[in-house]
């Protein structure tokens, strides 16, 4: 007995609107069996980490805030991967965009800098991220080296000076030696959105971004190119499309995103510049943007799940100490199930028995 | 003297993993298929590795318990990419991901654990002959193994009927399928021979190098051992100098922190990152004349029936 594939007629539309569901169903399925592996209780996890954080106005918030950066980055990333172009250092995009618009705020601290510091450093923290994720796209198009293993080594390096910027000429000196900025003054500060809470600006800034990509995409001629040339790349040769400009331009709008993102979490939620101020979003973002399909739309969901997820394993860890690394395991795992969906689009399962007579119907 | 004794030394116990983690994948990608979890798999590879040795008190163990847990990820990632045809790029970094949370899943329980690092040759009269002694007839078993490895890695390809059909398959798939070949089922051996080379790679690092598991530890090599493989252009004879180079390169920078010269750490701990981003950049430069890649490579294959 074999599995093979037979590709379909046309693709499937039912399933690439449910395909993200099965995935995520599946994961669930998965994570229950590694709970109970784990020795937890699977149903009690499950409602850890899925459903007691939506019970509560403070998570609620904190899930809005998680998905800020991880939105943002994915809808920059979601153009780089409709174009072919495959730029997987958003983080390091993300920590440059930090250390950029940080230096702003670190620079004026103390001064009476007026209201145009956060504009300034949002700008620049932009800026930045683009000039850093122009880095690997013009080594591919000039040279033809590699954009995933270039934009890859760029994170280690960008991780690399962040912490030596932090431990050495930024480092506050009333800060009992902890490789951490001072805390940025309040001109420097992204502004909450209800007072005393967590939700701040950075989250309309995400949705703008998300309206801006769909218009983007669906009704101007650039967005078409790029989706053309991601998909037939030979037919956007003979449109007359340039990929290469569209690979440069492709990263420098998702390094501009993870930049801005970057600066948005410094200034926003963190409120100095430190190590370890992304737990990775730069790299969970590549899984929001394939569980949102590429779509706009689907990624502004599907961050607010990936959201829920870090936020649902903090819980878990207070609640029922299981292992912050399990949510890592489940954002892996749900990839995996996300790319196998995606595969029911233009193919559909055959069990074959050889030798024998033809099966019919497996999936 | 001693010094410089010292740094070979170090510099191949560096390179060892990059050789070997750049071997596996090396015939991996010969046979048509972009594994880029390469880095998730060693990591598993040595969370798994050190809990071997650390329960049963034996290196071999401990490497054979990598070798595992790298096929076991390599397989996950053949049921994906061969299997449903799924994007290979992708697939590679979901591999990645799940590899890093389990990884940290599985070391959580040892570390902070030391254990004995694996024995190093001794053979007197020759180990003890200065300056070449040590470096010659002093290494542990894994830097002999790799060198072992790359040179049957060229025989099989070069020299046998299985590795010129495994480069077949890398470089025309449709061919290799209409002349009767398995292809998929030889791509699947492919990718298990990267993953247990990844595996042993990661394995390597707690199990010789340090003689404990921190979360984290391959510190991208994987992605080191990649680009190594595009350094080499899909050859193993230049596979062993890039990798040897490259571990050079991780040492002279800790040498040089060392020393004190007046650099910050950082920027010296980032050359080993830059340095594959320069040597990338060059050697596409340099290749005119058509890519010496293998010319399915990353190309998804459903066999027509």
């Amino acid at each position: 007995m074999q599995l093979v594939l037979e590709k379909r007629a046309e693709r499937s539309n039912t399933i690439a609107l449910i395909s993200p569901l099965i995935a995520i169903g599946l994961t669930i399925v998965t994570m229950t069996i590694l709970f109970a592996i784990l020795g937890k209780n699977p149903l009690l996890a499950l409602q850890a980490y899925f459903i007691a954080p939506l019970t509560d106005g403070y998570s609620l918030q904190e899930i809005a805030v998680k998905a800020t950066p991880l939105v943002m980055i994915a809808i920059g990333l979601s153009l780089c991967y409709l174009a072919n172009a495959w730029n997987i250092g958003a983080e390091g995009q993300f920590l440059i965009g930090a250390v950029a618009g940080s230096w702003i705020a670190v620079k004026t601290q103390g001064t009476d800098a007026g209201v145009w510091v956060l504009p300034a450093m949002l700008v620049l923290a932009a800026a930045a991220g683009a000039l850093y994720a122009l880095i690997p796209a013009i080594c591919k198009v000039k040279f033809g080296a590699s954009e995933i293993l270039t934009s890859l080594m760029l994170v280690y390096v960008a991780d690399l000076l962040l912490d030596y910027l932090v431990r050495g000429p930024w480092r506050d000196p009333n800060g009992f030696n902890f490789p951490t900025t001072a805390e940025f003054d309040p001109v420097a500060t992204v502004p909450l959105l209800i007072e005393g809470g967590r939700l701040h600006l950075g989250s309309i800034i995400a949705l703008l971004v998300v309206a801006a990509a769909a218009v983007l995409l669906g009704r101007t001629i650039k967005g078409f190119e790029i989706r053309v040339v991601g998909a037939a790349p030979r037919a956007a040769r003979f449109g007359g499309f340039n990929s290469n400009q569209l690979i440069l331009l492709t990263f420098a709008i998702s390094g501009a995103l993870a930049g801005l993102a970057g600066i948005i979490e410094v200034a926003g939620p963190v409120g100095h510049l430190q190590p370890g101020i992304s737990p990775g979003y730069g790299f969970t973002a590549i899984i929001v943007a394939f569980l949102g399909r590429l779509n706009p739309i689907g990624i502004l969901i599907a961050g607010l799940f990936l959201a829920l997820t870090f936020i649902g394993g903090e819980q878990a860890q207070i609640a029922m100490k299981i292992p912050l690394d399990v949510t890592k395991v489940f954002q892996g795992i749900l990839l995996f199930y996300v790319l196998a969906c995606d595969s029911l689009i233009l193919y559909r399962f055959k069990l074959v028995f050889p030798n024998r007579q033809v099966a019919r119907g497996a999936g | 003297m001693e010094l410089v004794e010292a740094i070979v030394l170090s510099v191949l116990a560096a390179s060892t993993p990059l050789l070997i983690a750049a071997t596996g994948e090396l015939v991996t990608e010969r046979s048509g298929v972009l594994n880029l979890g390469v880095e998730g798999m060693m990591i598993v590879g040595a969370a798994c590795g050190f809990g071997g040795a650390w329960l049963t008190g034996s290196i071999f163990v401990g490497a054979l318990f990598g070798i595992v847990a790298g096929t076991l990820m390599s397989l996950i990632f053949a049921l994906m990419a061969l299997g449903l045809a799924v994007n290979q790029v992708a697939t590679g970094l979901a591999l990645t991901i799940l590899g890093v949370g389990l990884s940290g899943l599985i070391g959580a329980g040892f570390v902070g654990e030391r254990i004995t690092p694996a024995a190093h040759l001794h053979i007197p009269g020759l180990t003890d002959v200065p300056l070449v002694g040590r470096v010659l007839f002093g290494e542990d078993a894994f830097v002999y193994f790799s060198l072992a490895l790359i040179i049957g890695v060229w025989w099989f390809l070069y020299r046998t009927r299985a590795g010129l059909i495994l480069r077949a398959c890398g470089d025309n798939h449709v061919s290799a399928h209409a002349l009767g070949y398995p292809v998929l089922r030889i791509r699947t051996l492919a990718v298990m021979f990267g993953g247990a080379c990844a595996g042993l790679a990661g394995a390597y690092l707690p199990l010789a190098y340090t003689p404990f598991f921190i979360p984290g530890m391959t510190a991208g090599r994987g992605w080191i051992a990649l680009a190594l493989v595009v350094f080499a252009s899909w050859r193993p004879g230049r596979l062993v100098i890039g990798a040897y180079l490259f571990g050079a390169v991780t040492i002279l920078q800790l040498h040089a922190q060392g020393w004190g010269v007046g650099i910050p750490s950082q920027f010296m701990s980032a050359l080993p990152y830059l340095a594959t981003v320069i040597v990338l950049v060059l050697l596409s430069r340099a290749r005119t004349g058509g890519s010496t890649a293998p010319a399915a490579l990353g190309t998804v294959f459903v066999p027509d029936r």
